[in-house]
C-alpha cells in the first residue's frame, strides 16, 4: 500500500507539566518518537499542529507548543474538556501517544524578519505563541522590537510561568502580562487583554501583531490593533474548526473552500476579511 | 480507442471470464434496492434499472473502514491493514463513474488517501450506458451523458441484440486480454445506433439545472435570507449526503477493548449539527440553514474553486430520497436568480 498519512508513529511522554489547574486546566507534554529516525525528520515552524492521539481514545490536533529550535522532542499543551482531552490529563510519564504531523501552514517567520513583533495571547492559544515567541528569542538578532502580552481570569490561570519568569528578565523583549480581576500582590496590569494592549500601545512601524485566544479576546484585539493603526495585513491569527482527519479530505474543517487543517491555521486579517463561510 | 461488439448471448460469458481472474461487483437486487455487491455468477446480477439507490462509491470508499490496528498501552503496537485487490466493477453508470473521478480530487492532493488510491488503482470500471433516465435524472447538465464513456475504462451500451463496447483505455484492454472470441469489431452501422441509442435517452432527460456563473454568483449570495427558506423544511436526515455518490466526509473513531483496538473511519454527514461541534460547545454551523447551505456550496462553490469541477453529477438521487423534497435542480437554478 502507499505511504499512510493516517497512520501515527509512536511516542512516549517524557514529562508532563501542570500549567494550569482548576475547572479547566492545562498541561504541557513532553513527546518523544520512538524512532529516532521519525524524531529527527519531524521537522515544523511554529504555527504548526500535530494529531495527537490516545489508543483507544481517539486523536486530538494540537497547535506545537515547543519551537522547533528545541530539538530531540516536541510539546503540545492541552487543556482538558472532551473525551481525548480529558483521558491525555490522566496519562503519565512513560506512557505512550500516537502523532502524525506535522500538519498546517506557520508563522511567516522569515518573512517577518527585521520587523518589530507584537504577540498578544489568552488561554490556550497562548500555545502556539509559545512555540513562536521561543523560537524568536532564539534568533533574536533577526527580529526588531520585541513585545509579549498574554493575560489570564487569574494568576493562576496563567501559562508557562517559568519561562515567562526568564524572559523577564531579558532586556530584549518586553513582557505585559495581565489578569482579569485584582489580587493580592499583583502589580502588573489588571482588565482584559485587548484593554492591556492599549495601555501598552505598541507602534505599528514595521510591526507586525499576531493574536491567538478566544474568539471574543481576538476580536476585540484586532479593533484596538486597527485603533493603534495596525492595517490588516500586519495582523494575523489563528482559527479553530473542529477536526478528523488533520489533512484536508474529512471535509470537517471547511471554512469556504479551505481547510483549516491544511490551508490554515495562520491567517491574516486581510485573508480573513476575504473569505466567507461561518466559524 | 477500440469499438467492439458482444452479443448479448454472450454477456455471461465475458462475466464468467471476469470472474476467472478478479473480484466482480455488479448491480444486485436486494429487497427493494439496487445495489452493487460481489457476485459470483452472472445471474446474480440485475441489470435492468436506472440508478442503483446506493451508489457504488461504497466499494472504493467503504462506509466503514479500518484504517489500521493497534495494541494499546505502554507496549503500544500499531499493525497496518492491506487494502491491494484487484476488483472490477461491471455495470457502474457513466455518472457514478464520473462521481469517482470527482473524488479522485479530493483523496489526492497534498496527501494521498491510501485506501481510496489503491483500491482505486485495482478497479477496473466496466460501465453501462443509461438508456432510460428517470425523472430527476439531470447528468446533462453538466455537459455529460447518460451513455459518456470518459470516465470508464470499457464502456457497454445495450443496442438491441448486443452490446456496443468502448475499449477505452490500456486498463480495459488488458482486461479482456485472451476474451477475443467474444468480441468483434464494431461496424459504422453500431456506431450510429450508440449515437441513436445515447440520443434517445438524452431526450429523455426532462429536468435542467442551470449551473451558468453558479459558482461567482454563490460567492454574493452567502448571506442572503434565501438560504433559510431553502433550508426551512430539511429535517436533517443526512440521507442526501449518504447516499451522494460525490459525498466524501467522514468520522474517524476508535474501536477498542484493553488489549486491542482499531482507528476506523465512517461515513459522516455535514447534515448533522455534531459535525462541527467543538469540544467548548461552540458550533459555527448550528443551525440547519448553515448545514443545508454548506451542503451545496461544497458542491457548488468550494468544490469547483479547489478542483474546477462542480461535486454533482446529476445523478437526482438527493432529490429521489429526501424525504421532504428538498431539491437541488431547483435550489441551484433559483439561487442563480436571487438578486444579489
Ligand atoms: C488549529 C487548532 C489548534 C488547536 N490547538 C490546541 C492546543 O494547542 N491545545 C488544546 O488544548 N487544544 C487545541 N485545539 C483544540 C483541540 O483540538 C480540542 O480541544 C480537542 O480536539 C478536544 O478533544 P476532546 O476529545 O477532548 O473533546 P470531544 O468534545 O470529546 O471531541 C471529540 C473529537 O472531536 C474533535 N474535536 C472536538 N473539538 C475540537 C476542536 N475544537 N478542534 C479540533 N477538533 C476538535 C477531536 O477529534 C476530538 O477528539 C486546537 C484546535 C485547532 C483546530
Ligand atoms: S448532489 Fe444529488 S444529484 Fe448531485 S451527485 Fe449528489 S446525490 Fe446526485
Ligand atoms: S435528505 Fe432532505 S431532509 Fe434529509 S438532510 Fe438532506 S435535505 Fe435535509
Ligand atoms: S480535519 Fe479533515 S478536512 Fe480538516
Amino acid at each position: 500500500m502507499k505511504e499512510n498519512p493516517y497512520q501515527p508513529w509512536l511516542a512516549t511522554i517524557e514529562d508532563v507539566r501542570e500549567e494550569v489547574g482548576g475547572k479547566r486546566p492545562i498541561k504541557t507534554f513532553k513527546l518523544k518518537f520512538q524512532d529516532k529516525n521519525v524524531q529527527n525528520n519531524f521537522t515544523f515552524l511554529p504555527g504548526q499542529c500535530a494529531m495527537v492521539s490516545l489508543l483507544g481514545m481517539g486523536e486530538c490536533f494540537f497547535a506545537i507548543s515547543s519551537s522547533p529550535t528545541k530539538k530531540g522532542y516536541i510539546e503540545v499543551s492541552v487543556m482538558k474538556l472532551g473525551k481525548v482531552t480529558t483521558a491525555l490529563h490522566e496519562s503519565e510519564t512513560g506512557d505512550v501517544v500516537g502523532v502524525r504531523g506535522p500538519y498546517g501552514n506557520y508563522f511567516d517567520v522569515e518573512g517577518w524578519k527585521g520587523k518589530n513583533l507584537v504577540f498578544i495571547g489568552g488561554g490556550i492559544g497562548q500555545a502556539p505563541l509559545r512555540s513562536l515567541i521561543n523560537y524568536i528569542v532564539d534568533n533574536r538578532k533577526n527580529y526588531g522590537k520585541l513585545d509579549v502580552i498574554y493575560g489570564a481570569r487569574s494568576s493562576k490561570d496563567l501559562s508557562y510561568k517559568q519561562e515567562f519568569d526568564e524572559l523577564e528578565k531579558r532586556k530584549d523583549v518586553n513582557v505585559h502580562l495581565s489578569i482579569d480581576v485584582e489580587e493580592d500582590g499583583w502589580k502588573k496590569f489588571v482588565g482584559f487583554v485587548p484593554d492591556n494592549l492599549l495601555k501598552v500601545k505598541p507602534s505599528p512601524n514595521n510591526s507586525i501583531a499576531i493574536t491567538c485566544g478566544p474568539p471574543i479576546m481576538i476580536k476585540f484585539v484586532i479593533q484596538n490593533l486597527e485603533k493603534l493603526g495596525y492595517t490588516e495585513d500586519q495582523i494575523f491569527t489563528t482559527l479553530e474548526m473542529r477536526m478528523k482527519c488533520g489533512i484536508g479530505k474529512c471535509g470537517r474543517c471547511n471554512i469556504g473552500n479551505l481547510y483549516v487543517c491544511k490551508d490554515g491555521p495562520v491567517f491574516s486579517y486581510k485573508q480573513l476579511k476575504n473569505i466567507y463561510g461561518e466559524r | 480507442m477500440d469499438k467492439m461488439i458482444l452479443l448479448k448471448d454472450d454477456l455471461s460469458k465475458f462475466i464468467t471470464e471476469l470472474l476467472k481472474k478478479n473480484k466482480v461487483f455488479a448491480p444486485i437486487q436486494s429487497d427493494d434496492t439496487i445495489l452493487f455487491d460481489q457476485i459470483t455468477r452472472p445471474s446474480e446480477m440485475n441489470l435492468d434499472f436506472c440508478k442503483s439507490e446506493i451508489p457504488p462509491k461504497n466499494l472504493l470508499f467503504h462506509q466503514t473502514e479500518t484504517l489500521f490496528k493497534f495494541t494499546p498501552g505502554t507496549k503500544a503496537k500499531i499493525e497496518s491493514v492491506d487494502v491491494d485487490e484487484k476488483k472490477v466493477i461491471f455495470g457502474i453508470r457513466p455518472c457514478d463513474a464520473k462521481s469517482i473521478a470527482i473524488l479522485d480530487h479530493a483523496f489526492k492532493g497534498d496527501y494521498e488517501d491510501p485506501y481510496f488510491l489503491s483500491r482505486r488503482d485495482n478497479t477496473a470500471l466496466v460501465g453501462l450506458s443509461c438508456n432510460k433516465p428517470e425523472i430527476n435524472c439531470f447528468c446533462t447538465s453538466f455537459d455529460d451523458s447518460p451513455a459518456s464513456s470518459k470516465y470508464v475504462d470499457i464502456l457497454l451500451t445495450d443496442i438491441g441484440d448486443k452490446y456496443y463496447v468502448e475499449m477505452n483505455n490500456e486498463k480495459g484492454k488488458q482486461l479482456t486480454e485472451g476474451m477475443s472470441n467474444l468480441f468483434k469489431h464494431a461496424k459504422e452501422s453500431d456506431a450510429k445506433k450508440k449515437k441513436e441509442v445515447e440520443k434517445k435517452a438524452v431526450d429523455m432527460i426532462s429536468r435542467h439545472q442551470k449551473t451558468n456563473g453558479i459558482v461567482e454568483k454563490l460567492d454574493k449570495i452567502f448571506e442572503n435570507p434565501f438560504w433559510k427558506e431553502v433550508a426551512f423544511k430539511c429535517v436533517g436526515c443526512g440521507t442526501c449526503t449518504y447516499l451522494c455518490p460525490t459525498c466524501h466526509c467522514f468520522d474517524i473513531q476508535d474501536e477498542s477493548t484493553l488489549t486491542k483496538g482499531a482507528r476506523v473511519r465512517v461515513w459522516d454527514t455535514c447534515m448533522n449539527p455534531e459535525y462541527t461541534l467543538q469540544a467548548s460547545g461552540y458550533n459555527p454551523r448550528p443551525a440547519r440553514t448553515n448545514r443545508v447551505k454548506n451542503r451545496i456550496y461544497h458542491k457548488y462553490n468550494y468544490y469547483p474553486k479547489n478542483f474546477d469541477v462542480i461535486a454533482c453529477v446529476g445523478c437526482g438521487r438527493c432529490i429521489d430520497l429526501c424525504p421532504v423534497n428538498i431539491d437541488i435542480i431547483d435550489v441551484v437554478t433559483r439561487a442563480g436568480e436571487v438578486k444579489a
